[in-house]
């Protein structure tokens, strides 16, 4: 059928900021090519923070395009650095755990520290300074308990220390790192990890050293439990939806997405907050309902959710990583200007 | 950082330790740029970190010029939003 002028225009701006779900596809993925050409950002970028707990960010970056916003959630997993245990020396390890099995779970439990205060240690460097070393003491025998009763069966009442928690290692200074630090208190950041498990006579005496490092070189390094982003959801009813079609509609949503109201006696659905619906797709199953609703997400309006591990907040984790970008392009900047380019 | 190229106007700069994070997010700052005829990148093994990122220039304009702008209208955009983000934060506690 042949478009209005007015429906045109539409369907060119619905292809520049929208990115449509169609029933077997999604369209428009790209920006159509020279839109954006000389078109600078700062105009209608904002930023919304929804929702901030201890260890988790929700935010809403409007305005930027997916090449940037893809770059800092890449930097927040792999490039922030963190303080993790890298050096394990095994004095003692009598355990049923495995040295090496001991050293690994040992490296991926998070250090509340600062990364921000330590320097990375210099390659080849075995020792370890005091400005690029975290040392840490984990030193636990287990006993058995002689007041257990005769028949008990209950691990906690017969041996003594046959867990072994991350409360147990405990921080050892190096050099002057009391001075540094005074007030700081360098541990893991969750006391109740269990590192292994004990019976009588076995001990576990390491010393480990931490050191700074990031994601791309170990996992262990990522300061992010996940950092993740989603499009904006988008949900437009083409024509005016009743009764029981309505009904049918609201239970292909998420709960809180479609609301009925009551119009003139008729049920009408509306769309009350779009970007609760998590897109299952499932209005493509309905015949009925197919045509009459269009999905989309809003191209450039990004909702980030950030979880952190505990060793920084999430706000810092962010700010952090934005550092970082500018950090890269410095270096270059710094290079095209000191080496001439023949 | 290496360029290599035919004359100055096409320029292959072999950037080291980076990848899809810089290199993405640069070519999209250099293509907004009206005097870039050609801006690309890629990852010449995924086993190696580094990438080549080319600029092919309209008319005279060498092609690191492009590359400066580009990355220094990167940075402009990590401050543009790091203050952004900064601000709103303090205005999100605040008004806890």
């Amino acid at each position: 059928p042949p478009i209005a002028p007015m429906a045109a225009r539409r369907s060119v701006d619905e292809m520049r900021d929208r990115v449509v779900l169609g029933e077997f596809g999604v369209r428009n993925v790209s920006e159509p090519a020279g839109v954006t050409r000389g078109a600078r950002l700062p105009q209608a970028f904002r930023v919304d923070v929804i929702r901030e707990e201890e260890d988790t960010l929700e935010f809403d970056m409007v305005g930027i395009d997916a090449a940037i916003a893809n770059a800092f959630r890449r930097i927040l997993l792999a490039e922030v650095p963190t303080m993790a245990v890298e050096k394990v020396f095994v004095y003692n390890n009598t355990s049923i755990v495995q040295d090496e099995i001991l050293a690994h779970r040992l490296g991926l439990i998070p250090i509340r520290a600062d990364p921000r205060l330590f320097e990375y240690r210099n390659q080849g460097d075995q020792e370890g300074t005091e400005i690029d070393t975290l040392q840490f003491q984990l030193k636990i025998k287990c006993k058995r308990n002689p007041q257990a009763a005769k028949e008990s069966s209950d691990p906690d009442e017969l041996y003594f220390n046959h867990k072994v928690y991350s409360k147990h290692m405990t921080w050892v200074p190096l050099g002057n790192q009391t001075d540094l630090f005074p007030d700081a208190d360098f541990r893991p950041v969750h006391d109740d990890i269990l590192i292994a498990l004990l019976r009588p006579g076995q001990e576990i005496d390491v010393l480990m050293h931490c050191v700074k490092g990031i994601g791309k070189d170990h996992a262990k390094f990522s300061p992010v439990a996940t950092a993740s982003y989603r499009l904006l959801p988008d949900i437009t009813l083409l024509q005016p939806i009743e009764d029981e079609a309505a009904e049918t509609l609201q239970k292909c949503f998420s709960p809180g997405v479609i609301e009925i109201q009551n119009i003139n006696g008729k049920k009408v659905a509306r769309v009350a907050n779009a970007r609760l619906d998590t897109f299952s797709r499932e209005v493509f199953r309905h015949e009925g309902l197919k045509n009459l609703v269009r999905l989309a997400r809003v191209r450039n309006h990004y909702i980030f959710t950030v979880e952190s591990t505990g060793i920084l907040p999430p706000d810092v984790l962010v700010s952090e990583a934005i550092k970082i970008l500018m950090g890269k392009c410095q270096r270059f900047l710094n290079e095209l200007d000191s080496v001439p380019m023949e | 950082i290496q360029a290599d190229g035919t004359d100055g106007n096409c320029v292959t700069f072999v950037l080291h330790d980076e990848d899809h994070t810089l290199g993405n997010s640069l070519r999209y700052m250099v293509m907004k740029n009206p005097d870039v005829e050609f801006c690309g990148y890629c990852i010449t093994h995924p086993s190696e970190s580094k990438i080549n990122f080319r600029i092919q220039t309209r008319g005279a304009l060498p092609a690191v010029e492009p590359f400066r702008k580009g990355l220094n209208d990167l940075m402009g955009v990590c401050q543009h939003v790091l203050s952004t983000f900064e601000g709103s934060m303090k205005e999100f506690r605040a008004q806890k």
